[in-house]
């Protein structure tokens, strides 16, 4: 590519053609301030004119993240003109937005407040305006609450919604000072088809899209004595959960964690990885039983709740392509009230079963009519990494300082394959251990199945298993990559046996309830911390050597697939369709 | 597709549903057609409730949410059904003064609707503008292309009933 050279600030700076003046004045060490842009998902609407430069030969300033430079171009980042325009387009902004900061979602990890404070803000002069909450707060949906005061119409959350998930719930309306961002005829979220994915939240610099927050009810069980409240974690919990507390991404913090919980009240600290193991052991002898006797292939993975309404949405017709497996969080919760009463003895209607969750969309999926099996909801509440993060701090908790936890029986073990269910391919790698044990009664030859690794888009693996011969797998996250994969599924044109998708970019460690910012080097950094729990902290390694799995068999429900399995950990699934709902 | 025809139905005939699939069969494929869809589908069927945006987005194989970014985007296009007649109150300042605001109240009053809606009969229209222009005729009210200057709270009744 052609190389360009101009100056910034006085320094000489050699790019690439096509550079923006932005990405050029990166590479000299200056930061131009920015809002609306959005490079991670390649979004850059040039709306917010917060990132101006003064450009010679051009009358007015120039917006930096979007021009791209050229020869001989002069650029200056830092005039009085400059620093004026920019203040002036942020109290604009402010002017027009609650004054909330202080119990603001988002106060902290907010692009609003640090761009502020980068052009320098000092004032807004300008009266703000009251916002009426009743009419542009939207609670409706289970996960995501979109507070319409907030919102800046950046359009980051549109883009994401479109280009990578591909469901386009959202959209701009109106224009000028009319504008907003809504779901198509601004019917509530509940009402759209939306995934509850929270990959908009992800997206949003502002505390106009975010959790649906539980924490209170959360309180609420461990402080009632007549209560039992057990607590189980995702795996991508124990790979974020430190980010909240200031330490690196990529830090595994299990241990803390565990500590953490049972300072907070949980009277049984278990763990998803447990029941992780058990769907392993359900979805690979479903596999097999599909491969052996005829039954729909490819059979895909049904973890994911998000990807599970999509699925049922956009491709009803190939809904029988996914496993009957409950997602681990479900089976947890169905055994929780069941298997786990009887243990301990406990009436399930005491229990209250509380899940940490690196995901909005679970939220959904535990409030499903269906997930009840023993009777009462499998999970009653469910909280992101970050509400527990907010309920770690509420409770005054030292989180650096604590000791290392460990966790209760009898569903608190786990294997490496458990563990990195929390990143892309790792359920394709751990039920292809499984499967291949199950098969030739011998490990494979290596346990790390890298081609399914990695941030790739789609990838594609082919293992050969025993009498089974070469069996063809593919792994895709993020709906975008679910899509394409599905649409060959849709036209014939595939030979997978076995396919694992994710909602999410990245699996769950890049999931909607996830600590923010999330980018790929911090997907990376945490599915790191899995793999490493993996190889090196767990000394089992595939789900079938848990020894509290075995236990589980043995004592309750006797056999892969059975009646009990049937009863508590598999489930159906709902032809939604397209087409949202017409309200007059 | 049975549930979504018949939402269609309720609002138009079946002449006028096959007027717009046309119109979808027309331009689908070509790149930028759904403005052109829309634009047609307006004129033919007067307005474009959720029911023909839903037509349209699965006819062009587009998100719904993209239709209704653009059909809310435009004032060219309307959701809503448009009345028989259009009331016009000018709010310019001449008429202001001369009571056009008055005027207005009035006759959401006698008519029932708020500026930019339409009566349940599809009678009327109500809208206002800024300056015709017939500042000397102030207050003035426009009815589809009568002109009706200084008009008075007073003679509303009569005036509107000339319009059936
Ligand atoms: S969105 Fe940001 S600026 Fe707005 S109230 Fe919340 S923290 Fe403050
Ligand atoms: S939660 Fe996911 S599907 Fe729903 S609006 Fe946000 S990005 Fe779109
Ligand atoms: S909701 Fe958030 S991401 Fe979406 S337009 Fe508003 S500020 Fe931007
Ligand atoms: S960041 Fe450049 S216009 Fe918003």
């Amino acid at each position: 590519m052609a190389l360009v050279k101009l100056t910034i600030d006085d320094k000489q700076v050699v790019v690439e053609e096509g550079t923006t003046i932005l990405e050029a004045a990166k590479t000299i060490g200056v930061k131009i301030p920015s809002l609306c842009a959005c490079p991670e998902i390649n979004h850059f609407p040039g709306a917010c004119r917060v990132c101006m430069t003064e450009v010679s030969g051009q009358r007015s300033l120039i917006a930096s993240c979007v021009f791209p430079v050229f020869e001989g171009m002069i650029v200056k980042t830092n005039t009085e003109r400059v620093r004026m325009a920019r203040k002036m387009v942020v109290e604009l902004l402010l002017a027009n937005h609650p004054a909330e900061c202080n119990y603001c979602v988002r106060n902290g990890s907010c692009e609003l407040q640090k761009v502020a404070e980068a052009v320098g803000l000092k004032r807004v002069r300008f009266d703000i305006p009251d916002f009426p909450e009743k009419d542009m707060i939207d609670h409706s949906s289970p996960s995501i609450v979109r507070d319409d005061r907030k919102c800046i119409n950046c359009h980051r959350c549109i883009t994401v919604c479109e280009s990578v998930q591909t469901v386009s719930v959202l959209t701009p309306s109106f224009r000028g000072s009319k504008v907003r961002v809504v779901p198509s005829f601004d019917l509530p979220l509940i009402e759209s088809n939306c995934i509850a994915c929270g990959q908009c939240i992800m997206a949003c610099p502002v505390g106009a899209l975010y959790e649906k927050d539980e924490v209170e009810d959360v309180w609420k069980a461990i402080h009632d004595p007549t209560k039992h409240v057990v607590v189980q974690e995702a795996p991508a919990i124990r790979a974020a959960l430190g980010e909240e507390f200031g330490l690196p991404a990529g830090t595994l913090v299990t241990g803390k964690m565990i500590s953490a919980l049972r300072q907070l009240g949980f009277d049984k600290v278990f763990d998803t990885n447990f029941s992780a193991d058990l769907t392993i052991i359900e979805e690979g002898n479903e596999l097999l039983k599909r491969v052996k006797e005829g039954g729909k292939l490819p059979m895909i993975t049904s973890c994911s709740p998000g990807w599970i309404k999509f699925c049922e949405h956009f491709y009803p017709d190939l809904l029988d392509h996914l496993s009957t497996c409950k997602s681990p969080q479900q089976m947890f919760g169905a055994l929780a009230k069941t298997y786990y009463a009887q243990t301990a003895g406990i009436d399930p209607k005491d229990i209250v079963s509380v899940s940490i969750m690196p995901c909005t969309a679970k939220k959904f999926e535990s409030a499903r009519p269906e997930m009840n099996s023993s009777g009462y909801r499998d999970v009653d509440i469910v909280l992101t990494t970050r509400e527990l993060a907010r309920m770690i701090k509420e409770a005054g908790i030292d989180f650096l300082n604590l000791p290392e936890g460990n966790y209760d029986a009898p569903m608190g073990e786990y294997t490496g394959a458990g563990t990195i269910f929390g990143a892309t391919g790792g359920v394709m790698e751990a039920a292809l251990r499984t499967v291949y044990a199950v098969v030739t009664g011998e490990n494979l030859p290596s346990l790390d199945i890298t081609p399914v690794r990695g941030l790739e888009g789609v990838k594609e693996a082919t293992v050969k298993v025993g009498a089974l011969g070469e069996v063809k797998v593919a792994v895709a996250h993020g709906l975008g990559n679910a899509r394409k994969v599905m649409d060959q599924i849709r036209e014939g044109k595939t030979d997978y046996a076995f396919i694992e998708i994710m909602c999410c970019p990245g699996g769950c460690v890049g999931g909607g309830g996830e600590p923010i910012p999330t980018d790929n080097e911090i997907r990376r950094l945490r599915a790191g911390a899995l793999y490493m729990d993996d190889s090196q902290v767990q000394n089992k390694r595939q789900s079938h050597e848990n020894p509290s799995i075995t236990k589980l068999y043995d004592n309750f429900l006797k056999e892969p697939l059975g009646h009990k399995s049937h009863e508590l950990l598999h489930t159906h699934y709902e032809q939604r369709g397209e087409d949202i709902p017409h309200r007059a | 597709m049975n549930a979504e025809h018949s939402e269609l139905l309720k609002e138009f005939t079946a002449e006028e549903v096959a007027t717009l699939d046309e119109i979808i069969a027309r331009h689908k494929g070509t790149p930028g057609g759904l403005i052109p869809v829309l634009e047609e589908a307006q004129v033919a069927l007067g307005y474009l409730p959720a029911s023909v945006q839903k037509r349209v987005a699965k006819g062009l194989n587009l998100p719904v949410s993209r239709v209704y970014g653009v059909v809310t985007f435009y004032s060219f296009f309307t959701m809503t059904p448009r009345g028989r007649h259009t009331i016009r109150v000018c709010l310019g300042t001449a008429c202001y003064v001369r009571g056009g605001k008055a005027l207005a109240e009035a006759i959401k009053k006698e008519v029932g609707i708020s500026e930019g809606e339409t009566t349940e009969d599809r009678r009327f229209t109500f809208e206002s503008v800024r300056c015709l222009g017939a500042c000397g005729l102030g207050p003035v009210v426009v009815i589809n292309d009568d002109v009706h200057g200084r008009m008075k709270p007073s003679k509303l009744t009569e005036v509107l009933d000339l319009y059936s």
